[in-house]
Order: structure tokens, then sequence, then C-alpha cells
């Protein structure tokens, strides 16, 4: 196939600071409509916004982590138009002068490693939330409206569904480890727009840009990308084109859709914003932020790589989250094996996590419950598929996994005299399967295991059990 | 020279109608004035910084301190119309 895909991607993240980007209004989310509204953030006549610190602090962080130029100066600007989320009649933000411009995100392809680079990072404040009612009312809350948002803008460097996949689990990763934001998808506080055409270089074709929003997920993402390619390719096999418009994605249908304009043209008419001063960014603040960025999720998954020996997957796997990067790296520093440790974070653990939507900082056990699971598996005390149990009740009750195996009579059953009189038990009851075993049926001494395990409830020691199912089988 | 389509679309986007006789008046002097303000595209500006800001002030920056909002009660007294705490307003297209 001769097409290649560019896509270029458009991120709001709303920024975790304690209050809105122009006003001290509470920035917390989830509170009842229209308590975190003042003059200010209701865009009523005379009030006037004062620039948070902490809105330009964490932006800063965020291009560092990205490796962005930052302005030295900088300014706000208003970007007019008429919508009632938006009190005003025009959004601050900033058009030529983004606070954070020229960085870059790597990440692995098959073909090795690639910068996706970002054009810029400029901060804005967020319109208000509406509500459509089945009655076809418009209802508005303005909490929302200031609340403080980065949007970062990429090249169209992203030439498939799984590079933008890469570059999204990074982007997010990386903004949660520098403490900017939660990135939460299902509540809005990072959102993502997708810009994508296709070329055919020797044929010299090439679509339409076409802007693909409402994107609700990562993996909506990648589907949209999906489904937008195969649309500008068949139109172009048709000697057609696509039509530089905005589409919305319809998760349900899983597919694109033309978004109904507004009839009327879009033109934003930007100007400065008068009501806010020029914005001089100090070196030394640059430089000091620099110095206390925190390791970043690549250099995590090196270090992790070098430092506890384990695959690049498993690096990565584990980074990924700094939650969980910490709860594995905590449990490493009580266990002794740094791979046994990751297969039990990455594998049981993870599975849990991801399977009840849960957070690591919810996990009813600590890193150090985890080791002491650990060590009682690898001292013998307890079977690999017990303790797999014991955590699934240390999911659900907390419960220290010693005090688990004592309470259920978990204690692995080791002793080779108790175990050969199950054995002899066993094989009294099932002649046929030791009939069977004699005719070479190899399979049969599998039942007989399964058996002598259900006998012990699944206690005996696996190893010995094996020896001794296979002695005694001979023996007769 | 302004021409009607122009300052009707500005009149669009600003939501403000205006009936034929407004529209002439108002393209007649809109023109007028850019026509004096065209002057000042006559001086040179080689080699001139833009002027953002005539103040010379650079933006102080606010702490991150959360501060009392309003009272809802006072937050939707500004509301066309109330409903269940929200502002109520005619159906939006998007």
């Amino acid at each position: 196939m001769a097409y290649k895909t560019l896509v270029g991607l458009e991120i709001h993240v709303e920024l975790s600071t304690k209050t809105k980007i122009f006003c001290g209004c509470s920035n917390e989310f989830g509170n009842d409509a229209n308590t975190q509204c003042c003059p200010v953030c209701l865009g009523l006549p005379g009030a006037l916004p004062v620039l948070n610190k902490a809105v330009v602090e964490y932006a800063i962080k965020a291009g560092l982590a990205f490796n962005c130029q930052i302005a030295k100066e900088t300014r706000m600007d208003r970007k007019n138009y008429f919508y009632p989320d938006l009190v005003k009649g025009y959004q601050i933000s900033q058009d030529d002068i983004p606070l954070c411009s020229n960085g870059y995100i790597e990440i692995d392809t098959e073909e090795g490693p690639k910068k996706i680079r970002i054009k810029r990072i400029h901060i804005e404040e967020d319109t208000g939330k509406s509500i459509h009612t089945e009655s076809g009312d418009t209802l508005l809350d303005y909490n929302r409206a200031g609340v403080p948002l980065i949007e970062i803008v990429t090249e169209p460097d992203i030439n498939s569904k799984e590079e933008a996949q890469k570059f999204l689990d990074s982007l997010k990763a990386t903004l949660q480890y520098i403490e900017v934001s939660d990135c939460k998808m299902e509540e809005g506080s990072l959102r993502c727009d997708i810009n994508l055409n296709i070329v055919d270089d020797e044929k010299g074709l090439k679509s339409n840009i076409t802007e693909i929003k409402n994107l609700n997920s990562f993996s909506a993402v990648g589907r949209a990308i999906e489904y937008e390619e195969e649309r500008h390719k068949a139109l172009l096999e048709e000697g057609k084109n696509t039509v530089k418009e905005t589409r919305r994605w319809n998760d349900v249908d899983n597919k694109t859709e033309v978004m109904r304009s507004k009839g009327e043209a879009t033109d934003y008419r930007y100007s400065v914003e008068g009501d806010i001063a020029p914005i001089k960014i100090d070196e030394a603040w640059i430089e000091e932020l620099r110095n206390n960025m925190p390791e970043l999720p690549r250099q995590k998954m090196e270090r992790f790589i070098k430092e506890y020996n384990l695959p690049a997957y498993d690096a990565e796997v584990l980074t990924q989250s700094k939650d969980l990067s910490v709860f594995y790296e905590e449990t490493v520093k009580l266990a002794d094996d740094p791979k046994q440790v990751s297969n039990w974070v990455m594998g049981d653990v993870l599975r849990r996590i991801n399977d009840e939507g849960v957070e690591v900082k919810d996990l009813k056990f600590t890193p150090k419950d985890l080791a002491a699971l650990l060590k009682l598996i690898n001292e013998g005390k307890i079977s690999n598929n017990i303790g797999k149990k014991v955590l699934r009740e240390m999911f659900e009750t907390g419960k220290k996994p010693k005090d688990i195996v004592e309470e259920k009579g978990l204690i692995q059953i080791s002793d080779e005299g108790q175990l050969r009189e199950i054995v002899s038990k066993v094989l009294d009851e099932n002649e046929q399967s030791v009939i069977d075993y004699k005719n070479g049926k190899t399979k049969a001494m599998g039942f007989i295991i399964g058996q002598v395990m259900k006998a012990t409830r699944g206690k005996a020691n696996p190893q010995l059990v094996n020896k001794i199912v296979k002695e005694m089988l001979d023996e007769r | 020279m302004l021409s009607k389509e122009e300052v009707k679309y500005l009149a669009d986007l600003a939501k403000i109608h205006f009936s034929v006789e407004e529209l002439d008046k108002v393209t007649a002097e809109l023109s007028e004035i850019l026509e004096i303000l065209s002057e000042i595209k006559e001086v040179d500006t080689e080699g001139v910084e833009p002027t953002y800001s005539i103040s010379g002030k650079v933006q102080p920056l606010r702490e991150d301190v959360v501060k009392p909002s309003l009272p809802k009660e006072e937050v939707l007294k500004i509301a066309p119309e109330e409903q269940y705490g929200y502002f109520k307003l005619p159906r939006i297209i998007d």
C-alpha cells in the first residue's frame, strides 16, 4: 500500500491547580453546578482576570518534560466566538506566542525510536459545561468556566493508530508523573482531537484534512484513525476527495459523521487580551523547575531495565503509571527476585486493578504485604496457586497474607509420609486410571495428580506430589 | 472602502442586526473612519517592534490559593431561567 497516513493531534489537558486560571474559585471536579463561580469566571462587566502563577508553572513543567523551548516573554489573546458556554463572548487563550514550542515525545516503533514533534503548548481557559436535555433545553454549569487548560498541538508526524496510542500513553504517563493533571478522559480532564489525511507520493494523491472531535477514550482515537484512513482511501480510489471539515466520532456506530455546521463562518478575530499585561518568564524560574523535574517514565523504564534486569516490556508496563511503578519498586526492596515481583504486579495485581477500575493507591494491601506473600511462596509454605488465592483475598479484605494462610489452613503439605498416604488412597480409589497409566496413557497421571490436589484442597506441594505419584504408580 | 457585504459579515459576527437603511449608513460611516485611519499606514514601521501594551507593566501572577466563590443563589440570579441549579437556555445546535 503506497498510502501514508498523516495524523496530528490536539490535546486539551485540564491542569490540577487548586484554583482556576484567572480567579480564586476552586478548581475541584464534581461539585454541585454553579457553586464555583465569581464575577471573573462569569464574565461580569468590570471584573479583571489575574493569571494564576501555578498555571504558568505547570505549563512550563509540561513544556520541559516534552523538550520544548519556553518563551521568555508571552501574552494572552482573545479568541472571539459566540456560544453560551463561553461567558465573555471570547476565550482567553494564546495565539502567536505560545508559552512552550518546538518540543517532541519519543516513542518506540517497530523501526526503532521515533520523535513525534510537538509544535506548541499554550495556556487557556476552559468553557462551561452544557447538558442537552431531552425536552430540548440546554443546561449550563459554569464551574468549569475558567478551569486552566494546556493545549498541546503536534506536527502531523503520527503515521498509524499504534503510533497514536503510544504517543498518548507516553503523554499521559508523563503528565501524571510531573503531577500537572490527573488525565482522566472519562472526567474530561484529557480531551483529544485528530487531524488526518492520507498521501500517495508516487501518484501525487493527497486527501483533504479532516478534523475529528468527540473522542472519549484512547481506544476511540485508534478506531477513528482506522475508520478515517479507510474513508479517505476509498474516496481517493474513486477519483474523489474528502471535504475539509470537522467530523464527530460516533462511538456506538463506530464511525465518524459530519458535525452539523452552525451555519456561520468561524472567524476568531484574535486580538490582544488588554486586561492582562505581558507575561515575563524569569530564566531562573525555568532553571529551578528544570532542576526539580522528577524522573520521567522513559528514564524510569531505562533504570528498571538496568537496575532490576527486567525485560523492556515489563519495564514499560510497570512505568506507565507512576503509582504502579512506585508500588513495584517498594515491593522489590522487600523481596528477593525483581522478575518474580514484576510477574505478580504486571499479572494478577494489574489485571485485577484494570478489571475493577480501581486505582493503585486505593488497594487494600501494601507492597509490604505483597512481599510477605511472595516470601511465603518462596519458602515453600504455600504453593504458587494458593498464593494467587491468597492475593484475591488480600484484594477483598486487605488481611495480611500470613493471617489468611493460617485462618484458612492453607499451609502447604510438604510432609512426604502424609502425602504418600493420600496418594495411596487416591490410587486405590482410581484403579482404572492406574491401569490406563500402565497401558501407556501418561495422561492418566495428570488425572491422579489432580485428584490428590483436590483431596488436599490444593495445599499439597506440587513438586512433591509429582514425584510421589510417579514413584507409586511405577511401584504398582 | 468597505463593501456592504463586509459590514454585513462583521455585523453577523457581532450578532447585530441592521435594517437596509442602517446598513447603508453604517457602511458609509465606517468607510469614512477607515479612510481617515488609513493615514497611519503611511508611517514607516520598518524595524519597529510591535507594541502590545503601553503601560510597560509586567503581569503580576496570583498565588494559587482558593477564595470563596459567590453563593449559588447569587450566581443563578443572572440566569435568564434556572432549572436544577443550572442556567437554562434554549437549545443550541452543535
